[in-house]
């Protein structure tokens, strides 16, 4: 628990980063928020829910979000998706499937390779929160969400598509 | 020519502050050297041998005389006084400074240009026939397909990141003449039995160090349904594409491993999901796009011939021997396809100066309604010319040294810009061309040998396309030496082959001469002239090229171990 947690940024704001990223050869934390991978949730579910910890669950970017697994991750307050490289863009498939095919309402939060350049097309891919690398500057990262105020592609933000919009003129 | 709506134009502008945004950060030091690469990738620019390489998209190959005096400002401002044409139908230039890179966007930006996603691990400049709208075996113009297919890939959230680059090309003629079989993605525009307008798609076909050709994997999609299958075929491969080497992260390599069955059961599972949501188009959707082209006002045929063409031909041979290479049917009664060819002896295949940009920009407005189109194989085209106007426009480009008759020819060559320019590149390919050229200048040497495409590349990365020229050549650098390897058989069009190698690779001395073998023995075993060098390479096989070029005699090969 020594180090700093990172920076974090829910919904186009800076906020207080309250849960902890639990790895999974580390001891749980007393009390409060964590984040523990699927494959620990799965196999300590038991210990887990007795714990008296809120939950979220870290998924792997090889796997696919099947209805299984959405099932499985439906009820929980949080799903960390994993940008090992910001280059690995495996995660914005993982978000867009789960909020928009399967409806996951809870926070998406993307950890890892986070960066500046990256935000804007990851919110819009439905991941809500960010974990900031720490080399960051989060005042300048807020300013990446205001990069487009218009796409052709549907995103979660509910920008209005070039496509709805060519349609409302007529 | 499409015009962008008030919404492409914002995005454009909005994209240009981007960037300009990026590059301060870069340089001021806040973005490191790695992060960097890729944000100015997707825009385009690389860092090159000695100087950034800038890459601006030609969306379908499809300039404005607009632009074209725009590219042809850019040459003088930005660059040492020219641009290139690229085989992806784009426009390279080779000299622009990093930090004025947001001023040319800029430039770009206020003439409906960009340079987005034209490098990096994302859908590219979507690619089609040059013809397209002009040819007679078309069943409908390509184009509003290819630009609602741009719109849907520019800025795609969730494609941005792929494990590797991914291009897309139209067809929708009989002949393919956009290389669809060796695109990650090709689309054929088809009708079905029922009379309705669809696609067929093809996918996993691709060059470099493991060629291969694309596998049908769906005969009919419904028209409106465009969208959501390529977003299936895209999701499927961001989510299993590898990621681990460069070398096998292609969707070819993909569509290999899991066999092409498979991997179209997972598109079509994916697709399931996805074909009636959001993504399906509306018929009015396309129609907007269509309306946004502009439409040709062609003249009465009576009066775009006037019958002084056949009486040109006829009086001046110059004039003759330029319209049987570079002059060609268009389906309106009355017109021509006129091609500029961009080989001159002494230029690099595809070059074009700034002044040559102005001028082609004046021709364009005088003779072709204001647009030309650059080919993938380096060279440009104005499609729409009435056939009175032909031979002053003939004189013109004599004039400009644009009116070299040779396309399809020997020396009408694909070339990138090897080792010259580029930081990939093991050998030199654009002296390899000149020395080539050298050889064959001699034009009707070059009409006895015919249709004939060589197609050349300094690296394995296959730029130059060589995998898919009648004569392909690769350069590969051997303890320091340029050596070429040499293929022969390939073809990108409806009879789709990857070459045949030849043997061990031939050196820089050499290879030249390597090419005129083979053409002597092409001459010597083809069944009268109207057999192509590639009909008769598949006739005889390659036991006689083989022969030729490594008889004892020669001694330039250099043997393997």
């Amino acid at each position: 628990m020594s180090a700093p947690l990172p920076a974090l940024i829910r919904d186009g704001k800076l906020a207080a980063n309250d849960w902890h990223s639990v790895a999974d050869d580390a001891a749980l934390p007393a009390a409060g928020k964590a984040i523990v991978s699927l494959k620990r949730w799965r196999a300590e579910k038991d210990a887990l829910a007795a714990s008296g910890l809120t939950l979220g669950v870290r998924i792997p970017n090889t796997d696919e979000v099947t209805p299984a697994l959405a099932q499985e991750l439906s009820g929980l307050p949080l799903v960390a998706v994993e940008i090992p490289k910001f280059a690995d863009g495996r995660a914005y498939s993982q978000a867009r499937v789960l909020r928009e095919r399967y409806g996951y309402a809870g926070e998406i939060r993307a950890q890892g390779d986070v960066l500046h350049d990256q935000l804007f097309h990851m919110s819009r891919c439905g991941i809500n929160a960010f974990e900031l690398r720490a080399d960051q500057d989060p005042q300048d990262c807020l300013k990446a969400f205001g990069d487009y105020d218009l796409a052709y592609q549907h995103g979660a933000d509910r920008m209005g598509t070039v496509w709805e919009r060519r349609r409302a003129q007529r | 020519m499409y015009r962008y709506d008030e919404l492409d134009q914002r995005l454009v502008d909005e994209r240009v502050a981007q960037y300009r945004d990026q590059t301060e950060r870069y340089l001021a030091g806040k973005l490191s050297e790695e992060e960097f690469r890729s944000l100015r990738l997707r825009n385009g620019l690389y860092i090159q041998r000695f100087a950034p390489m800038l890459r601006i998209a030609v969306p379908y190959g499809l300039l404005s005389s607009r632009q074209l005096r725009m590219l042809g400002h850019i040459a003088r401002t930005y660059d040492k006084g020219y641009g290139h044409v690229s085989t992806r139908q784009n426009i390279q230039f080779n000299w622009p400074k990093l930090e004025q890179v947001p001023d040319i966007l800029a430039d770009l930006a206020s003439v409906q240009m960009h340079a987005i996603q034209t490098s990096g691990n994302c859908i590219r400049n979507i690619t089609a026939d040059h013809l397209a709208g002009a040819a007679a075996d078309e069943l409908l113009d390509p184009r509003p397909y290819c630009e609602i297919t741009r719109q849907w890939a520019t800025f795609h959230p969730e494609f941005n990141w792929l494990p590797r680059k991914f291009k897309i090309a139209f067809s929708s003629s009989t002949k393919d003449r956009a290389a669809t079989a060796v695109h990650d993605i090709g689309v054929h525009i088809v009708r079905n039995e029922a009379g309705e307008l669809g696609y067929s798609i093809f996918v996993g076909g691709g060059l470099g160090r493991m060629p291969m050709l694309a596998h049908k994997i769906r005969a009919f999609l419904p028209e409106l349904d465009l969208f959501s299958y390529l977003e299936a075929i895209l999701r499927v491969y961001n989510r299993l594409g590898r990621r681990d080497n460069i070398h096998r992260a292609r969707i070819k390599v993909l569509v290999k491993s899991l066999g092409p069955a498979r991997f179209t059961e997972l598109v079509e599972a994916e697709w399931a999901e996805l074909k009636d949501s959001y993504l399906k188009l509306l018929p009015e959707d396309l129609e907007r796009i269509k309306t946004r082209f502009d439409q040709h006002a062609y003249k009465p045929e009576g009066e775009a011939d006037d019958g002084s063409l056949e009486r040109q031909l006829a009086a001046d041979s110059r004039f003759a021997a330029w319209a049987k290479r570079n002059l060609r049917a268009h389906r309106q009664p009355g017109y021509g396809v006129v091609f500029v060819s961009l080989k001159a002896s002494g230029t690099a295949p595809g070059d074009v100066t700034d002044s040559q940009f102005e001028a082609l920009a004046d021709l364009a407005d005088q003779y072709a309604f204001g647009e030309l189109r650059t080919t993938h194989d380096q060279n440009m085209v104005l499609a729409d010319v009435a056939k009175k106007d032909v031979y002053a426009l003939w004189r013109k480009l004599d004039a400009l040294g644009l009116a070299t008759p040779n396309i399809g020819l020997l020396t009408d060559m694909i070339c990138c810009p090897g080792l010259d320019f580029c930081s990939l590149a093991n050998a030199g390919s654009i002296g390899v061309a000149q020395d080539i050229y050298d050889l064959f200048e001699n034009l009707d040497y070059q009409h006895d040998i015919g249709e004939l495409k060589i197609k050349m590349s300094g690296c394995m990365n296959g730029c130059g396309h060589h995998t898919v020229g009648h004569i392909g050549i690769l350069g590969v650098d051997k303890h320091g030496e340029e050596w070429y390897q040499v293929t022969l058989g390939g073809s990108a069009e409806n009879d789709a082959a990857l070459g045949d190698r030849t043997g061990p690779s031939i050196s820089r001395a050499g290879i030249a001469e390597a090419v005129k073998k083979i053409i002597d023995v092409y001459l010597e075993q083809r069944e009268g002239e109207e057999e192509t060098f590639l009909s008769a390479y598949r006739r005889v096989g390659m036991a006689p090229f083989k022969a030729r070029l490594y008889s004892g005699a020669e001694a330039d090969a250099e043997v393997e171990a």
